[in-house]
């Protein structure tokens, strides 16, 4: 199955969760109209959270940087001959 | 015993695609006969006898690379050192599957001649696939033991934005999708590479993610990017446009 096809019937999943609150009155009409706009603001949040996580402990390895300096700075000068 | 056996039997093809890199290639190549021939690392033994050759696919590169891989030649031995030239600049998935047609190893590794990518790893990647029986295994930045040096702060939040979008619609189960330092059974780059389209960036992922859904086995195995020694990158906004584009191809077509 294509992966836009198990994106869409995740998304009519919910869409189908959320007309049958509307429709079986569970919760307060005023409130389930606003559920879509909650769903996209927590995507939005899970996306930036990741996306700072990501950021917070992004590796970083300047002690390899320092190592292949050590290494490649000789052979330029040899290579640098040829 | 019979791990070094079957090391012996396999052969490696380090497709090395190369554009105005005179200087690197020569340290790259130096630093893969380091690594493979004369072992530094505690499994020695297992990875004395690598069989491999190196494939420079050179895309006509005006700065003497050539040259320098011809003195190189001489150095290593032609059997080593294949240089696979290209009359111009035609891409990097096209210098692939180049380099793929003169390769005459079971396994391919396809890595940058920036010296972005250490050869010292080389022999985690060949492990890790004996160990598993991997058909990829696929070299990320971005778990413990790998990491990136170089990149402002800038690039770093771009690289996460993207990874995150990635990971969230297209689900790859592959922490790095955009790294280009991976081993893959010969059959299958040849299958994969048949089937991508893309080009830049978004061609690596192309190959991984159609590689996942293909059902291959995948692993991975931690690497650092130590970004450009020699010369210049960058990513601006029309590769982040690309990026997108490519996502969203991937999405529809996955």
């Amino acid at each position: 199955m294509k992966h836009i096809v198990k994106i869409m019937t995740l998304l009519m999943a919910i869409s189908s969760f959320w007309i049958g609150l509307l429709e079986m009155l569970v919760v307060p009409p005023n409130y389930t109209w606003v559920l879509p706009l909650y769903f996209i603001v927590l995507v939005g949040c899970y996306g930036l959270l990741m996306v700072g996580v990501g950021l917070m402990r992004f590796p970083t390895c300047p002690q390899e940087a320092g190592l292949l300096q050590q290494v490649v700075f000789p052979l330029t000068l040899m290579v640098s001959l040829l | 015993m019979e791990e070094q056996q079957r090391n012996e039997r396999n052969k490696y093809s380090i497709i090395v695609p190369t554009y105005n890199e005179r200087l690197n290639i020569a340290l790259l190549v130096y630093l893969i006969f380091k690594h493979l021939k004369k072992n530094v690392i505690p499994l020695s033994a297992l990875f004395r006898n690598v069989d491999f050759e190196i494939i420079i696919v050179d895309d006509g590169s005006p700065d003497g690379t050539q040259e320098v891989v011809k003195q190189l030649q001489q150095v290593y031995g032609e059997d080593h050192i294949l240089l696979r030239a290209r009359p111009k600049k035609l891409g990097l998935g096209t210098a692939y599957s180049h380099g793929l047609r003169h390769a005459s190893g079971n396994f391919v590794v396809i890595m940058d001649a920036d010296l972005s990518h250490h050869p010292k790893y080389l022999p985690s990647f060949i492990k890790k696939q004996m160990e598993t029986g991997a058909s990829i295994v696929t070299g990320t930045r971005y778990v413990s033991g790998g990491g990136v040096h170089g990149w402002n702060l800038m690039r770093k939040l771009t690289s996460r934005g993207a990874n995150v979008l990635a990971q969230t619609l297209l689900w790859p189960g592959v922490s790095d999708l955009t790294g280009s330092f991976r081993l893959y059974r010969k059959s299958v780059l040849e299958e994969v590479i048949s089937s991508c389209v893309s080009k830049g960036y978004v061609f690596q992922m192309e190959m991984i993610v159609r590689a996942s859904r293909k059902g291959y086995h995948i692993e991975e195995v931690p690497i650092t990017f130590v970004d450009r020694v020699y010369g210049s990158s960058k990513l601006g906004g029309s590769e982040i446009v690309e990026y997108l584009k490519g996502l969203a191809y991937l999405l529809v077509t996955t």
